[in-house]
């Protein structure tokens, strides 16, 4: 049987830290602040998550925000003049400028709460794209679009009469920027695309690519879901006019998620849903709207939910986003290598380490993924397989499926060297003859 | 080391290599050989030169194929084959069901029923991986239905048609019921 080798690690990447400098991330103190990596499975395994790309794993910091919510301020916010209400208006006004402190927002009433990167994306492409997008007009994405960052495009576009072109990528799964270059000589209203590929797991240049949007005069959506919980963003920097992203991503509870715009679009758009607090007056016929971002949130929000939303961008910015990324670019280079010198045969897909967040896309040689998926996860250890939501990508490489790891602050060399052992015993267990031990 | 210090070389299951000792030890039993078995040499597989009916079925979110045919004479199934890929479940359900289903009469294979099968297959299939275990029979069922509408299409053309659109609306449920 095999084991858990207990070798040292190779020498790491020449990578994002200096030689000597101290690692600025002890992912295994940290640890101890996320109580399910205390758990094992039904067959009393620990627990290896490698899942993280698909929803992170929430540290007490986020357990507790949300508990004491309910356990000691439980009532709706803008409204009620009593004691509770203030501070769960005050907490959920608090999480809004924690969020806005993570991507550097100019100010927090530019963050819009919603329940996740896909309704902030379908917020954009139903408010502003039914009022900005026309027949014949353009809106350029790329081939590596989770499908939230497609399908409500494909929906505006064919109500419209609009167009869709796609920059294409690379076999190393990076964007041709000479074909993005001659797309934009059709003037689109509109490039949308991912910070971060969710299978790729590449890193786009996304300061270039929204400089080269605004210069053929379009405006700049970015998907961030994959980026804002593993590396610095900064959403002034990079110049953007939307900037989305999830909440259960980034350590935060399910149901939370913000839409960030330039002030100035937020308040030309209409508002998205209409009901309770988006109003400033209300007469039967005709109604104000309010100051934005309540513009957008009609209806009593997910205040527990972004409450620990905002939890969650207190501890990661505790961490350090330079640390994170540092951890995690170090991760993703030690898999790509661990894998490719444990597991014959193993194919890897998207760009090498320094292009490329905590996400490894793999394949071993005529095993399904999905079988590779059940038979890990009797080892307990968590991957995705599937075509994560990118089906369009999985076509432009001719896959059916992958099996993605993907890395967080919390994941350790550890958990990589137990995928290693655990795919090289997937793979004999495909090889061996009948009637034989493994 | 990028990790440092902490990443130790102890073996003990407090340090965190430790800890993940040991975990193979159940992963061998959940693909049985005989599954593996049928996976890599399925029993019927090929093409019928002349099936008396054929359907080619897909789980589109698991890439998961198989194309069923079936040469039916005298109300039984004499000839079955079948190609296909995907993953070993649905590849080694595929080989298993044909060589139950072959010989019987039309009727016994309608009455197959989802546990049945599974019955045959005879590991533990997560509620994720239902879809493969019983694509070859959905597969087979929709070969019969196939058979039985362009048996009675002779009378009436229009119930083929509603047959298809069936199966098309079904398969449209199915590729959107997930994301």
């Amino acid at each position: 049987m095999a084991q858990i080798a207990a070798k040292p690690a190779p020498a790491a990447t020449p990578a994002a830290t200096p030689a000597g400098t101290p690692a600025g991330l002890d992912p295994y103190r940290l640890r101890t602040d996320f109580p399910i990596l205390g758990t094992v499975n039904r067959f009393g395994k620990p627990l290896i998550y490698l899942d993280s790309a698909a929803t992170s794993l929430k540290p007490l910091a986020v357990i507790e925000a949300v508990d004491g919510y309910n356990r000691e301020y439980s009532s709706n916010i803008h409204r009620g003049i009593y004691e509770l209400a203030e501070r769960a208006t005050g907490a959920y006004e608090a999480a809004r400028v924690s969020t806005a402190r993570l991507i550097n927002a100019p100010e927090a009433a530019e963050i819009v709460f919603v329940r996740n990167a896909t309704e902030a994306l379908n917020l954009v492409a139903y408010s502003w794209g039914r009022r900005n997008i026309g027949r014949g007009d353009t809106i350029v994405l790329t081939e590596m679009e989770h499908h939230a960052n497609l399908v409500p495009w494909q929906i505006l576009v064919q109500e419209k009469d609009g167009d869709l072109e796609f920059i294409p990528i690379t076999d190393d799964g990076l964007l041709r920027l000479e074909v993005y270059e001659a797309l934009l000589h059709l003037r689109p209203k509109l490039v949308a695309f991912s910070h971060v590929s969710n299978m790729l797991g590449t890193i786009n240049p996304v300061k270039q690519l929204t400089e080269m949007a605004h210069a053929a005069g379009a405006l700049v959506l970015i998907d961030g879901a994959q980026a804002v919980p593993h590396i610095p963003v900064d959403v002034q920097e990079i110049g953007a006019d939307f900037y989305v992203f999830s909440g259960h991503k980034m350590l935060g509870p399910t149901g939370s998620g913000a839409l960030w715009a330039r002030r100035e679009l937020l308040e030309a758009m209409p508002p998205f849903m209409a009901g309770g607090d988006m109003i400033r007056e209300v007469h039967l016929r005709r109604s104000d709207f309010n100051d934005i971002p309540y513009k957008f949130e009609a209806g009593t929000p997910a205040i527990a939910e972004e409450i620990g939303m905002g939890a969650a961008a207190e501890y990661l910015m505790g961490l350090g986003m330079d640390n994170i990324r540092v951890h995690e670019q170090q991760l993703a280079a030690y898999a790509m290598e661990t894998l490719r010198r444990e597991v014959p045969g193993i194919e890897i897909y998207g760009p090498e380490a320094p292009y490329r967040g905590g996400v490894v896309a793999f394949n071993l040689p005529g095993i399904h993924p999905h079988d590779v998926a059940q038979i890990l996860d009797r080892a307990g250890i968590c991957v995705r397989a599937g075509h994560h939501c990118t089906m369009p990508l999985h076509e432009r490489f001719d896959l059916a499926a992958t099996a993605r790891a993907s890395f967080n602050v919390y994941t350790i060399p550890e958990e990589i060297d137990a995928l290693a052992v655990g795919l090289r015993e997937v793979g004999r267990i495909f090889d061996r003859e009948p009637g034989r031990p493994v | 080391m990028p990790w440092g210090s902490a990443r130790s070389g102890e073996s003990s299951t407090a340090s965190p290599a430790g800890r993940y000792r040991g975990i193979l030890d159940s992963m061998d039993d959940l693909y049985r050989d005989y599954i593996l078995e049928h996976y890599r040499r399925p029993h019927n597989f090929g093409v019928l030169d002349n099936p008396t009916t054929s359907y080619e079925g897909a789980n589109p979110l698991c890439g998961d194929r198989i194309t069923m045919m079936l040469g039916i004479a005298d109300g039984i199934v004499r000839e079955v084959a079948f190609t296909g890929r995907g993953c070993a479940i649905s590849q080694a359900s595929a080989s298993l069901l044909t060589d139950e289903i072959k010989g019987k009469t039309v009727a016994e294979v309608e009455k197959m029923t989802p546990d049945m099968l599974l019955d045959l297959i005879g590991i533990d299939i997560s509620p994720a991986r239902l879809k493969c275990a019983l694509l070859s029979l959905d597969t087979v069922a929709h070969a019969l239905a196939d058979e039985a509408s362009a048996d009675e299409a002779s009378a009436d053309e229009a119930s083929a048609d509603e047959a298809s659109a069936d199966l098309a609306s079904a398969a449209q449920e199915e590729a959107g019921a997930q994301g």
